[in-house]
Protein backbone atom coordinates (compact mmCIF):
# COMPACT_ATOMS: atom_id res chain seq x y z
CA UNK A 1 0.00 0.00 0.00
CA UNK A 2 1.83 3.31 -1.01
CA UNK A 3 1.28 5.96 0.48
CA UNK A 4 1.32 9.73 -0.86
CA UNK A 5 4.59 11.70 -0.95
CA UNK A 6 5.26 15.20 -1.10
CA UNK A 7 9.08 14.70 -1.82
CA UNK A 8 11.25 11.52 -2.61
CA UNK A 9 14.59 11.37 -0.99
CA UNK A 10 16.96 8.47 -2.81
CA UNK A 11 19.62 7.42 -0.34
CA UNK A 12 20.42 4.36 -1.57
CA UNK A 13 23.97 2.95 -1.23
CA UNK A 14 24.89 5.27 1.68
CA UNK A 15 25.45 3.90 4.93
CA UNK A 16 25.32 5.93 8.46
CA UNK A 17 24.99 7.97 9.08
CA UNK A 18 24.47 9.85 5.67
CA UNK A 19 20.92 8.51 5.50
CA UNK A 20 19.89 10.34 8.32
CA UNK A 21 21.43 13.29 7.90
CA UNK A 22 20.07 13.84 4.17
CA UNK A 23 16.25 12.74 6.02
CA UNK A 24 17.37 15.77 8.33
CA UNK A 25 17.80 18.54 5.39
CA UNK A 26 14.82 17.49 3.23
CA UNK A 27 12.38 17.31 6.48
CA UNK A 28 13.60 20.46 7.71
CA UNK A 29 12.64 21.52 4.21
CA UNK A 30 8.84 20.52 3.87
CA UNK A 31 5.89 22.26 4.99
CA UNK A 32 4.52 21.05 8.24
CA UNK A 33 2.47 18.22 7.47
CA UNK A 34 4.10 17.21 4.41
CA UNK A 35 5.71 13.46 3.91
CA UNK A 36 9.06 12.72 2.86
CA UNK A 37 9.54 9.28 1.11
CA UNK A 38 12.79 8.24 1.71
CA UNK A 39 14.85 4.99 -0.24
CA UNK A 40 17.88 3.06 1.53
CA UNK A 41 19.53 0.21 1.32
CA UNK A 42 21.00 0.53 4.43
CA UNK A 43 19.78 -2.16 7.12
CA UNK A 44 20.39 -0.28 9.95
CA UNK A 45 18.53 3.01 8.67
CA UNK A 46 14.86 0.68 10.09
CA UNK A 47 16.29 1.16 12.82
CA UNK A 48 17.48 4.84 12.79
CA UNK A 49 14.37 6.24 11.16
CA UNK A 50 12.50 4.95 14.47
CA UNK A 51 15.00 6.65 16.78
CA UNK A 52 15.20 9.85 14.35
CA UNK A 53 11.51 10.02 14.54
CA UNK A 54 11.57 9.72 17.95
CA UNK A 55 13.74 12.02 18.88
CA UNK A 56 12.92 14.75 16.44
CA UNK A 57 9.24 14.29 17.06
CA UNK A 58 8.22 14.11 13.32
CA UNK A 59 5.73 10.93 12.28
CA UNK A 60 7.01 7.73 11.13
CA UNK A 61 3.59 7.46 8.96
CA UNK A 62 4.48 4.05 7.37
CA UNK A 63 7.82 1.53 6.24
CA UNK A 64 7.92 -0.88 3.48
CA UNK A 65 9.96 -2.96 1.82
CA UNK A 66 10.64 -2.76 -1.88
CA UNK A 67 13.12 -6.05 -3.01
CA UNK A 68 16.50 -4.45 -1.21
CA UNK A 69 15.29 -1.07 -0.63
CA UNK A 70 13.81 0.35 2.62
CA UNK A 71 11.18 3.14 2.02
CA UNK A 72 9.93 5.26 4.92
CA UNK A 73 7.27 7.73 4.77
CA UNK A 74 8.13 11.06 7.05
CA UNK A 75 5.33 13.45 8.02
CA UNK A 76 6.86 16.72 9.14
CA UNK A 77 5.25 16.84 12.67
CA UNK A 78 6.65 19.98 13.83
CA UNK B 1 9.33 13.06 38.72
CA UNK B 2 10.35 13.14 35.04
CA UNK B 3 14.12 12.63 33.96
CA UNK B 4 15.18 15.65 31.81
CA UNK B 5 16.15 14.02 29.04
CA UNK B 6 20.04 14.49 27.42
CA UNK B 7 19.72 17.22 24.72
CA UNK B 8 23.72 17.66 24.26
CA UNK B 9 26.08 15.64 22.91
CA UNK B 10 29.81 16.57 23.94
CA UNK B 11 32.26 13.84 22.34
CA UNK B 12 36.20 14.25 23.22
CA UNK B 13 38.23 13.16 20.34
CA UNK B 14 41.87 12.03 22.02
CA UNK B 15 42.90 9.46 19.04
CA UNK B 16 44.04 10.01 15.00
CA UNK B 17 44.58 7.11 13.11
CA UNK B 18 42.20 6.11 10.88
CA UNK B 19 39.75 3.72 12.74
CA UNK B 20 39.63 6.11 16.14
CA UNK B 21 38.39 8.96 14.09
CA UNK B 22 35.26 7.45 12.83
CA UNK B 23 33.24 6.86 15.67
CA UNK B 24 32.92 10.75 17.18
CA UNK B 25 32.50 11.82 13.55
CA UNK B 26 29.67 9.66 12.86
CA UNK B 27 27.99 10.06 16.20
CA UNK B 28 28.45 13.92 16.35
CA UNK B 29 26.78 14.49 12.94
CA UNK B 30 24.22 11.47 13.27
CA UNK B 31 23.58 13.59 16.89
CA UNK B 32 23.08 16.87 15.29
CA UNK B 33 20.49 15.50 12.75
CA UNK B 34 18.64 14.33 15.75
CA UNK B 35 18.48 17.75 16.94
CA UNK B 36 20.78 17.15 19.92
CA UNK B 37 22.94 19.81 20.52
CA UNK B 38 26.62 18.36 20.02
CA UNK B 39 30.20 19.46 20.17
CA UNK B 40 33.42 17.41 19.85
CA UNK B 41 36.52 18.30 21.86
CA UNK B 42 39.67 17.68 19.92
CA UNK B 43 42.79 16.65 21.81
CA UNK B 44 45.85 15.05 21.65
CA UNK B 45 46.22 13.25 18.56
CA UNK B 46 42.46 13.81 18.23
CA UNK B 47 43.95 17.06 16.81
CA UNK B 48 45.50 15.39 13.69
CA UNK B 49 41.99 14.95 12.49
CA UNK B 50 41.74 18.66 12.33
CA UNK B 51 44.93 19.44 10.45
CA UNK B 52 44.67 21.04 6.85
CA UNK B 53 44.28 18.32 4.18
CA UNK B 54 44.77 15.48 6.78
CA UNK B 55 41.73 13.93 7.44
CA UNK B 56 41.32 11.90 4.62
CA UNK B 57 45.05 10.74 4.67
CA UNK B 58 44.89 9.40 8.88
CA UNK B 59 46.36 5.64 9.15
CA UNK B 60 45.42 2.70 10.81
CA UNK B 61 48.76 0.20 11.88
CA UNK B 62 48.14 -3.58 11.87
CA UNK B 63 50.75 -4.07 14.75
CA UNK B 64 49.38 -4.54 17.96
CA UNK B 65 46.39 -4.46 16.96
CA UNK B 66 44.90 -7.84 17.18
CA UNK B 67 41.14 -6.72 16.76
CA UNK B 68 41.97 -6.02 12.86
CA UNK B 69 39.79 -8.43 10.27
CA UNK B 70 42.28 -9.71 8.84
CA UNK B 71 44.73 -11.59 11.34
CA UNK B 72 48.68 -10.03 10.87
CA UNK B 73 51.72 -11.27 13.09
CA UNK B 74 52.79 -8.48 14.91
CA UNK B 75 56.73 -9.79 13.63
CA UNK B 76 55.42 -8.89 9.61
CA UNK B 77 52.95 -6.13 10.83
CA UNK B 78 56.61 -4.10 11.80
CA UNK B 79 57.79 -4.27 8.70
CA UNK B 80 58.13 -1.32 6.70
CA UNK B 81 55.05 -0.60 4.13
CA UNK B 82 52.53 -2.70 6.24
CA UNK B 83 50.87 0.44 8.04
CA UNK B 84 50.58 1.79 4.64
CA UNK B 85 49.02 -1.81 3.56
CA UNK B 86 46.40 -2.01 6.23
CA UNK B 87 45.56 1.91 5.79
CA UNK B 88 44.93 0.44 2.01
CA UNK B 89 42.76 -1.92 3.12
CA UNK B 90 40.79 -0.46 5.58
CA UNK B 91 40.32 2.22 3.17
CA UNK B 92 38.80 -0.13 0.64
CA UNK B 93 36.57 -1.64 3.26
CA UNK B 94 35.08 2.18 4.14
CA UNK B 95 34.45 2.51 0.18
CA UNK B 96 33.15 -1.24 -0.45
CA UNK B 97 30.76 -0.06 1.92
CA UNK B 98 30.08 2.97 0.94
CA UNK B 99 30.92 4.91 4.43
CA UNK B 100 31.62 8.68 3.60
CA UNK B 101 35.41 10.08 3.94
CA UNK B 102 36.29 11.58 6.56
CA UNK B 103 36.61 15.02 4.98
CA UNK B 104 32.76 14.89 4.33
CA UNK B 105 31.71 14.05 7.86
CA UNK B 106 33.57 16.92 9.08
CA UNK B 107 32.01 19.58 6.36
CA UNK B 108 28.72 17.91 7.31
CA UNK B 109 29.08 18.34 11.18
CA UNK B 110 30.04 22.05 10.38
CA UNK B 111 26.91 22.29 8.20
CA UNK B 112 25.12 20.76 10.86
CA UNK B 113 26.69 23.04 13.65
CA UNK B 114 28.67 20.61 15.43
CA UNK B 115 30.96 22.94 17.34
CA UNK B 116 34.38 21.04 16.89
CA UNK B 117 36.46 22.52 19.71
CA UNK B 118 40.65 22.13 19.28
CA UNK B 119 42.18 22.14 22.58
CA UNK B 120 44.78 24.88 23.19
CA UNK B 121 47.00 22.81 25.74
CA UNK B 122 47.65 19.73 23.33
CA UNK B 123 48.15 22.28 20.23
CA UNK B 124 50.85 23.86 22.00
CA UNK B 125 52.66 20.56 23.44
CA UNK B 126 52.35 19.09 19.58
CA UNK B 127 53.25 22.70 18.24
CA UNK B 128 50.33 22.49 15.95
CA UNK B 129 48.76 26.44 15.52
CA UNK B 130 45.59 27.32 14.20
CA UNK B 131 46.26 28.38 11.07
CA UNK B 132 47.16 24.42 10.15
CA UNK B 133 44.28 23.42 11.25
CA UNK B 134 40.92 23.09 8.86
CA UNK B 135 38.54 26.71 9.07
CA UNK B 136 35.62 26.67 11.17
CA UNK B 137 37.20 25.44 14.23
CA UNK B 138 37.39 26.82 18.01
CA UNK B 139 40.17 26.80 20.43
CA UNK B 140 39.34 26.00 23.72
CA UNK B 141 40.24 24.55 27.03
CA UNK B 142 39.21 21.98 29.69
CA UNK B 143 36.56 24.18 31.29
CA UNK B 144 34.93 24.96 27.50
CA UNK B 145 34.38 21.39 27.16
CA UNK B 146 33.49 20.63 30.74
CA UNK B 147 31.21 23.49 30.96
CA UNK B 148 29.18 22.31 27.39
CA UNK B 149 29.84 18.80 29.00
CA UNK B 150 27.94 19.48 32.41
CA UNK B 151 24.37 20.64 31.11
CA UNK B 152 22.07 17.43 30.44
CA UNK B 153 24.54 16.08 27.87
CA UNK B 154 25.49 12.43 26.75
CA UNK B 155 29.39 12.26 27.22
CA UNK B 156 31.18 10.30 25.07
CA UNK B 157 35.29 9.64 24.56
CA UNK B 158 37.01 8.12 21.77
Amino acid sequence: MATNADQTLDCSGMACPMPILKTKKAVDALALGQVLKMVATDPGSVSDMTAWTNKTGHELVATERDGDKYVFYVKKAK
Amino acid sequence: METEKANRLAIIAAHGTLDAAYPPLILATAGAAMDIETAIFFTFYGLEILKKGKADHLQVAPIANPAMPVSIPNIVGMLPGMTGMATGMMNGWMQKAHVAKLSELLEAASEFGVRLIACQMTMDVMGIKKEDMIDGIEIGGAATFLEFASQNAISLTF
